[in-house]
């Protein structure tokens, strides 16, 4: 059977010239580069390159700093625990505002600084499943406030916020701002150049590049208590020997995410319309959130009377590796909130498939896949308890 | 299971190859219509249990034959995740040649041993138990349903894990039996809250009408209570507290001495009760004509000190100040 690989908000495949990029620094360039020797100092052009790439790729002046860390999980516990240290618990701020749509790294991290004694105040999305610059202004308060931190698009629904506009209130008010930006990259532009963040976030494995690998931005200038102390790597913001190869393999898949941005605004956005036009014409299903408001990759689509985690079997029993929303065996059953606020039905809240593509997804794949969801609907729908299939 | 539990992502791998099986293909999934009853000479049931916005949900249809109660033909539809239709086919397997009462006797728990590969591991990983407990509740339904009578009035006792299927008596008795102190504890002892961990406090995976917390605390309320009476009540003066020690003193001075000091116009009063050294030193003040008296340091005294080691104790030790 040929497997066709539909869940790239969770991991992508490395890129084969990312991998022989990194090849040469396992086994023969394999130097720390903290030593003084030839054995570290050979390693240095390529991690330069490396760098350069990663600075090329956000937009980041030579005056800020990006740190080497092992994933965007670790930048935003680095950014979150730091700020809460610096301005909170050493500093005369209290609050941390974020959203209550979030990756679990930062809404776990803020329940931690909770029971430390830090505020955080979680932001609702709107109608249309975004954070907008209306609801930030009602909850920053300039005194207050230490941080924000707001994804920059959703790893569920692909809904890209106003980061822009987000940034530039935080920033008038005297506020930091943080931005996950794990799903960004490598899907649409994201320049902080132009986008007034404070801190930044993302992870290798997201773009083609290894897992266990990430960056952490960091505006000129501002301080940041260390997460990992320990010696003068990373000029002394995190400590710990830089994973050599796989920097090197992170700064390749920057290059390479951000030289096919326009390839993923054309084509990987025309196969995911193509496959989000099949799923909807599939009837009584939903994909949540405006195409125009989403990444080019990702459909969250919702089919009535087929809880999730089911979907999700037939569709790898044939071939199709997607993933769900759907909490059957989560601690909690809390309703999801992006459904809550866009006045999605609690009917189909456990009825959410993501499907997301990358640039490896192929035209043929998008065909097969689209028939096994058609195929996997109808069969699943016809045991269904709940779907009424005399519409 | 540390080494184990650090990869994730290992729910299905923990499915035995019998659920997998029911879920890819299962056996008795379906309806049976008005018609197909009709033609068993049988009275068709159909019961829907959980709802969608729950993540659960599932329908039973059941062909009773009327004159001896036996289900003849059993089938299911879900909404629900692959363990939740893996158990409701087993459901209803399990169902078909029983009698309702006798049906009514098949738990989660037998379902789920009925979907092991072997004895000794489990069909389902504990997270997934819960989707289970869907197949036994909607045969209460369904038994209802037949019966015409309320489900409430089928329920044996009160569930608190509706997963291991552990009653409330269950609980608190082990709880009073064990001396338990923590609700780890009661997990330990009774698997109940190991699984979908619903019932261990309010704010889980779904709101229950019993919660391990509680039930752990009124239990030790009430344990502690009745420790106190029992104390109070006791003979046993050593085993009382020291508020207890002064009524039963204020009794016996009352019953036993008192009178007598009173017939020669005296009396006495407690002015403190310290316990030392493996004595209860009572601290009095005589009043009335015992002031002052000069038996009161020698007759008097070994008078009240042997009615007290005869009533009470022998430890006690009566002091004049």
């Amino acid at each position: 059977m040929n497997k066709i690989y539909l869940d790239n908000n969770a991991t992508t495949i490395v890129d084969p010239r990312v991998k022989e990029a990194m090849e040469p620094f396992f086994c023969q360039q394999y130097g720390n580069p903290n030593s003084l020797h030839s054995f570290g100092t050979e390693t240095h052009p390529a991690m330069r390159l490396a760098m350069d790439r990663l600075y090329a790729g956000i937009g980041a002046g030579d005056e800020d700093d990006i740190i080497i860390n092992s994933c965007a999980c670790e930048g935003n516990n680095h950014v979150l625990k730091g700020v809460y240290f610096d301005l909170i618990r050493n500093g005369p701020k209290s609050e941390i505002v974020t959203t209550q749509v979030e990756h679990p790294c930062v809404l776990n991290c803020c329940a931690f600084l909770e029971s430390l004694g830090a505020k955080v105040k979680y932001m609702p999305v709107n109608a249309d499943g975004i954070v907008d610059g209306d609801t930030l202004r009602q909850y920053i308060h300039p005194d207050r406030t230490a941080l924000v931190s707001i994804m920059w698009a959703n790893n569920e629904t692909g809904l890209v916020f106003p980061v822009q506009e987000l940034a530039k209130i935080c920033r008038e008010n005297g506020v930091l701002f943080h931005t996950d930006a794990v799903q960004a990259i490598g899907k649409i532009a994201v320049d902080v150049g132009r986008v007034p963040v404070d801190f930044l976030t993302f992870s290798a494995h997201k773009f083609h590049g290894p897992k266990g690998i990430g960056g952490l931005f960091i505006r000129k200038g501002l301080k940041l208590t260390p997460l990992l102390h320990g010696g003068e790597q990373m000029g002394g913001k995190r400590a710990g020997t830089v994973n050599v190869p796989y920097l090197i393999g992170m700064g390749l898949a920057m290059e390479m995410a951000v030289g096919n941005l326009a390839y993923e605004d054309s084509s990987v956005r025309r196969l995911r319309d193509r496959l989000e036009d099949t799923i909807l014409a599939i009837p009584d299903t939903m994909v949540v959130g405006k195409r125009e408001l989403r990444t080019p990759n990702t459909i969250l689509a919702s089919f009535r009377g087929i809880e999730g985690e089911a979907m999700i079997w037939d569709l790898n029993a044939n071939g199709v590796a997607a993933s769900t929303g759907s909490a059957c065996a989560s601690e909690s059953l809390e309703p999801n909130p992006t459904f809550v606020a866009m006045g999605i039905s609690d009917d189909l809240a456990h009825t959410s498939i993501r499907f997301s593509l990358s640039r490896f997804s192929t035209a043929e794949e998008i065909d097969q896949a689209a028939e096994v969801i058609r195929q996997s609907a109808q069969r699943l729908r016809a045991i269904s308890s709940t779907y009424k299939n005399d519409k | 299971m540390a080494k184990n539990d650090l990869i994730g992502g290992s729910l299905w791998e923990q499915y035995s190859a019998k659920v997998s099986e029911r879920i890819n293909n299962p056996m008795h999934r379906g309806e049976i219509s008005e018609a197909e009853a009709k033609a068993l000479g049988a009275r068709l049931v159909v019961a829907d249990w959980g709802a969608e916005a729950c993540g659960d949900a599932v329908r039973l249809y059941w062909a009773v034959d009327p004159k001896t109660d036996r289900i003849l033909a059993a089938k299911f539809k879900s909404f629900g995740c692959g363990s939740a239709i893996a158990s409701s086919d087993m459901m209803a397997e399990l169902s078909m040649g029983k009698t309702v009462d006798q049906a009514l006797k098949i738990t989660n728990i037998e379902v789920e041993r009925s979907l092991r590969d072997n004895a000794e591991t489990p069909a389902i990983p504990p997270q997934k138990m819960h989707c289970s407990v869907m197949a036994y509740d909607v045969i209460k339904k369904a038994a209802s349903i037949y019966k015409g009578v309320d489900m409430s009035s089928l329920a044996e006792e009160d569930i608190v894990c509706e997963c291991a299927r552990v009653g409330l008596r269950t609980i608190k008795d082990v709880i009073r039996i064990n001396d338990l102190k923590t609700v780890e504890e009661i997990t330990q002892y009774t698997k109940a809250g190991a699984f979908c961990k619903s019932c261990l406090r309010p704010g889980g995976h779904e709101k229950r009408k019993y919660y391990l917390v509680d039930i752990l605390r009124d239990t030790r309320i009430a344990m502690e209570q009745e420790k106190l009476f029992a104390q109070a009540d006791a003979d046993d003066f050593a085993a009382k507290n020291l508020i207890q020690k002064h009524r039963a003193i204020e009794k016996a001075l009352g019953e036993k001495i008192r009178p007598a000091l009173a017939a020669d116009g005296g009396s006495l009063e407690v002015v403190d009760i310290r316990e030392a050294e493996g004595k209860v030193n009572i601290y009095i003040r005589y009043l009335g004509a015992c002031k002052g008296c000069v038996s009161s340091t020698k007759g008097t005294l070994q008078f009240i000190e042997n009615m007290l080691h005869q009533e009470l104790a022998e430890n006690i030790r009566v002091i004049p100040v």
